[in-house]
């Protein structure tokens, strides 16, 4: 069979399948199998292959291998890609990535030696049982965040991205004429509006979907309850690619939890609720600095928020344990940014003496929490919770705020951004930017947080749905455009920044599907 | 009915309220005192006791509203609520109603909404066997006269009940009166928990005629969450912030947070739902809810004196169980209209603009004497919960009538066991 995945590529995979638990799984199964007295031992391959067939695990290796598939993207040369160009190939974007990290240490050093707090320490027994008392409720009588502040804030970000410059690019354009008018100044490869309408084309005008055509005002036999009937069948198939295809139209809130299972290929037994045990008790015996940095953005954020603060305490109990997991450090292949090094004391710069801090590698910053709010309202179980956390957040949210020039990075979605209001609203864009108001300023804070928090809840999870979905973020640009888009009117009489920030400041009453199809198939 | 000018009604009002003033300064109303020949008069309470007391000698005129009905304590009343809830029940059960079909261990099945509840001190003796029967129970002791969580407390033992007991060696027994009732009801300690708080629901209903019957729910209620976990251990039984979800207890708390002020949306509550325990429990849940409120209107049509004048804007409290099961309880005759949020405010303003529309149809002078169908169009954010005329006349319309205000509209497909036609209603 003539594939287009190389054979190191096939290898890898292998590999990697034989290293995880299914290949455990499927061995104990084929010995099942065997001793069935159906099986004959003239015929002892193809009968062990089809008992495990017919008993499912045919349908569970493959779901296994399209997970592995959607996070292990073909590189572009076979053999000789090294390890940082999966990161990130362009030098200087690798470059601006490790600077941003540096400056991302140091802060956090600095604030750990100007507080005079540890970046880690063991917790006395009497403070480990209290704790494990109130696991529950760590919402209350949390550390005293007074001292705290959030290392870094989206508006920070853009501020590093927007000095962002390739060295090799020379426009022969001194005057300035043909500049972007945006922020962001890079020639990165981006998909043009036509590429999005094919991508997103289950989303068009002309096919019902869910965010549109199942509100409560439309008779439910129009499309709804088929919709429904349709969804419990693909659950049923328990295949993730085709539980994916079917959420290209959205998923009814009844089916959501199920379908996103599906697609992220979350199935939690009891190794997966051992395992976070384990993470919770990593919590329980040691307090990083990291854990104060995650109950300040919680309390700054969610706990402020009128439609997620009821879920303060399950953030705690996603957050924390997150910080301790390392299995997350693998997603640093493919992510250009790398975990950051803490070395012990005294022995600074000797590597063999350096621990990755906080342990998954990933440093919160302002807004961090709400990745995991909208999932509150879905998974009222907190392992499976943190799964599906986990694994929302290394297949996407990871690109949001990191330098790369992956076309699902938030620098190329920010240009992204730019480049199609600029030609499909240049009145607007020129106006805004004549009253000193670069739109990116607005719209980069709705991106770095996939819309948490700034839409309504249902409406967020629609989003994600199709994100996850059509497996890209780029939906997140095509959204912003059509904001702007939407109150447009407005936004032509502002004559200031700040003007136009309060016209963009509440977005809890938009319907995003409506506008996104507006954005892309309407024009 | 007078022509559609813009109509200057003239308005009285008893407080001071913003949700209340800016909605009559919006439609150019003209502010006049109890005393003066006023149009619509937003009461309270006491000024309602004083309009319809027999020596005020006060008449009413076809163009005055008022927004309370004169007996409203049959409903607002925790001790009167109770029992003229059970004494509809009772009458159902001996008309053989399908309504008040029991289950084998001889509980209503579409009655049972409000939990076990006995007067003190008239049931005492009642309580106390049933008390004796399930020694691990809790219960809550409330005043039947009073509002925001006072004088509530809960009750695991029987000695904290010692000053009603009718021991005959105090014989400085001295009989209460009305004021000192206490109801008694079994405490429901398996709430329905969302991130392990407690929460009750808030819901507004507007009735503008008992007989026949026609109320409205206004979509836009809220859940109303305590600030503290919720914890069934009786050591916190006196830890009011854990178990009254009353915004006035909890705002005194530590942990009150005055941007959301606790209060989540029905909407945020109805998504959590569905995502989390599915679409049809949760239908059934506000279906039930729906009905639970339309009983009860039911149970006190009887005795509420229906004067054509009133129109009253309750504030039901409902709880949900862990089984997705609401119970009623109580109803409130003067729902707060303080905001504690701006989105709070927003609401409130809305539901006062709303109430006025329905009541008062816009551009219209007020005449007692209409037939009281609200348009369509009149109203806003409420839709019609039950409406006895409509329902008489056109049985098969009766579900329609019924379809929540947040789900897909069912038609015909509402199955109508249990639903008795409208004719055997009186």
């Amino acid at each position: 069979m003539e594939s287009h995945f190389s054979p190191g590529y096939v290898q890898n995979l292998l590999q990697s399948l034989k290293s995880s638990k299914i290949y455990t799984d499927l061995h104990n199964a084929a010995q099942t199998e065997v001793s069935k007295t159906s099986v004959r031992v003239s015929e002892l391959k193809k009968g062990v292959q089809s008992g495990l067939a017919a008993s499912g695990w045919e349908k569970k290796l493959r779901n296994e291998i399209y997970q592995y598939l959607l996070s292990h993207p073909v590189s572009s040369h076979p053999q000789a890609t090294p390890a940082e160009h999966l990161k990130e190939p362009l030098l200087y974007l690798r470059k601006a990535q490790q600077a941003w990290e540096k400056r991302i240490l140091k802060s956090l050093n600095s604030m750990c030696t100007e507080l005079n707090i540890p970046l880690a320490r063991k917790r006395p027994e009497k403070e480990q049982k209290e704790l494990a008392g109130r696991w529950t409720e760590l919402g209350i009588d949390g550390p005293d965040l007074t001292q705290i502040r959030p290392v870094y804030a989206p508006k920070d970000f853009l501020e590093v991205i927007m000095c962002l410059q390739n060295p090799n690019y020379n426009a022969g354009d001194s005057s300035g004429t043909y500049t972007l008018w945006g922020l962001v100044q890079l020639p990165l490869k981006l998909s043009s509006i036509n590429r999005l309408r094919l991508l997103y084309s289950d989303m068009a005008i002309n096919q019902c979907q869910t965010g549109v055509d199942d509100s409560s005002d439309i008779p439910a036999d129009m499309f709804d309850s088929d919709r429904v009937k349709l969804g419990k069948k693909v659950l049923q198939a328990e295949h993730s690619p085709i539980a994916q295809e079917y959420a290209k139209k959205g998923c009814p809130v009844s089916l959501r939890e199920d379908l996103w299972s599906q697609i992220l290929g979350i199935n939690v037994d009891e190794f997966d609720v051992l395992y976070y045990e384990q993470l919770k008790a990593n919590v329980i015996a040691h307090d990083l600095l990291v854990d104060s940095l995650l109950y300040k953005d919680v309390k700054l954020t969610a706990t402020n928020d009128d439609q997620y603060f009821v879920f303060e305490d399950f953030l705690y109990q996603i957050l924390l344990p997150f910080t301790r997991d390392t299995e997350v450090l693998s997603h640093f292949a493919r992510n250009s940014a790398s975990p950051p090094k803490s070395y012990i004391r005294g022995k600074l710069g000797d590597e063999n003496f350096s621990v990755v801090y906080p342990p998954n590698g990933v440093i919160p910053f302002h807004g961090f929490a709400m990745y995991v709010a909208p999932l509150c309202y879905l998974y009222k179980d907190p392992v499976k919770l943190y799964y599906a956390f986990r694994a929302i957040y290394t297949r996407f949210f990871f690109r949001l705020h990191s330098i790369s020039s992956h076309p699902q990075g938030i620098v190329c979605l920010s240009l992204l951004f730019e480049n199609l209001l600029q030609t499909h609203e240049a009145e607007l864009f020129f106006y805004l930017k004549s009253v000193g108001c670069q739109p990116l300023k607005i719209a980069f804070k709705w991106l770095v947080r996939a819309f948490s928090g700034y839409l309504s809840s249902d409406q967020v999870l629609l989003l994600w749905d199709r994100i996850l979905a059509y497996n890209s973020l780029e939906i997140l640009s095509v959204l912003a455009v059509s904001i702007f888009s939407f109150r447009k009117t407005n936004l032509l009489k502002v004559q200031s920044y700040n003007a136009a920030e309060a016209v963009l400041a509440d977005l809890t009453t938009l319907q995003v599907i409506p506008l996104i199809q507006l954005s892309l198939f309407s024009k | 009915m007078s022509g559609k000018q813009a109509a200057r009604l003239k308005y009285a009002c008893d407080m001071d309220k913003s949700v209340l003033l800016n909605n009559f300064e919006a439609r150019g109303w003209i502010p006049v005192g109890p005393d003066d020949d006023w149009q619509f008069y937003w009461a309270n309470v006491q000024s309602v006791r004083n309009v319809f007391s027999v020596d005020s000698g006060y008449r009413l005129q076809d163009d005055q509203v008022i927004n309370h009905f004169p007996n409203h304590m049959e409903l607002t009343r925790k001790d009167l609520m109770v029992k003229n809830i059970k004494r509809y029940r009772k009458e159902l059960d001996k008309d053989n109603n399908p309504l008040a079909e029991k289950d084998d261990t001889g509980r209503f099945i579409h009655l049972d909404f409000i939990p076990h509840t006995y007067t003190l001190p008239a049931d005492y003796n009642l309580f106390v066997e049933e008390f004796r029967k399930n020694p691990n129970t809790t219960w809550i002791m409330k005043p039947s006269g009073k509002a925001r969580g006072i004088g509530i407390f809960l009750v695991n033992k029987l000695s904290q009940l010692k000053k009603w007991s009718r021991d005959s060696k105090t014989s400085n027994f001295v009989p209460p009166t009305s004021k000192d009732t206490y109801v008694i009801s079994k405490y429901i300690d398996n709430p329905l928990l969302i991130g392990g708080k407690k929460f009750d629901l808030r819901l507004y209903v507007l009735v503008t005629t008992f007989r026949p019957l026609k109320c409205y729910m206004y979509k836009l209620g809220f859940s109303r969450f305590c600030t503290v976990k919720y914890n069934a251990n009786v050591n916190e039984l006196d830890n009011m912030f854990v178990h009254l979800t009353n915004v006035s207890i909890q705002k005194t708390g530590n942990d009150y947070n005055a941007v959301h002020g606790g209060k989540w949306t029905t909407q945020n509550l109805r998504l959590y739902l569905e995502s989390t325990r599915g679409k049809e429990i949760t239908d059934k849940l506000f279906d039930e809810i729906d009905w639970l409120i339309v009983h009860t209107l039911k149970a006190v049509a009887g005795v509420i004196s229906n004067d054509r004048h009133c129109f009253e804007c309750y504030g039901w409290d409902i709880i949900i169980d862990d089984n997705l099961k609401p119970w009623l309880i109580e109803v409130n005759a003067s729902p707060s209209l303080t905001s504690t949020t701006s989105s709070d405010r927003i609401m409130k303003y809305k539901l006062i603009n709303d109430v006025i529309n329905i009541v008062i149809p816009p551009g219209e002078q007020p005449d007692v004497r209409w037939n009281k169908t609200a348009g369509k169009e009149n109203l806003g954010n409420f839709y019609v919960l039950y409406d006895e005329d409509l329902a008489q006349s056109d049985p098969v319309a009766l579900d329609p009538k019924m379809k929540l205000g947040t789900g897909p509209v069912r038609g015909g497909l509402r199955e109508t066991k249990g639903r008795p036609s409208p004719a055997t209603w009186k």
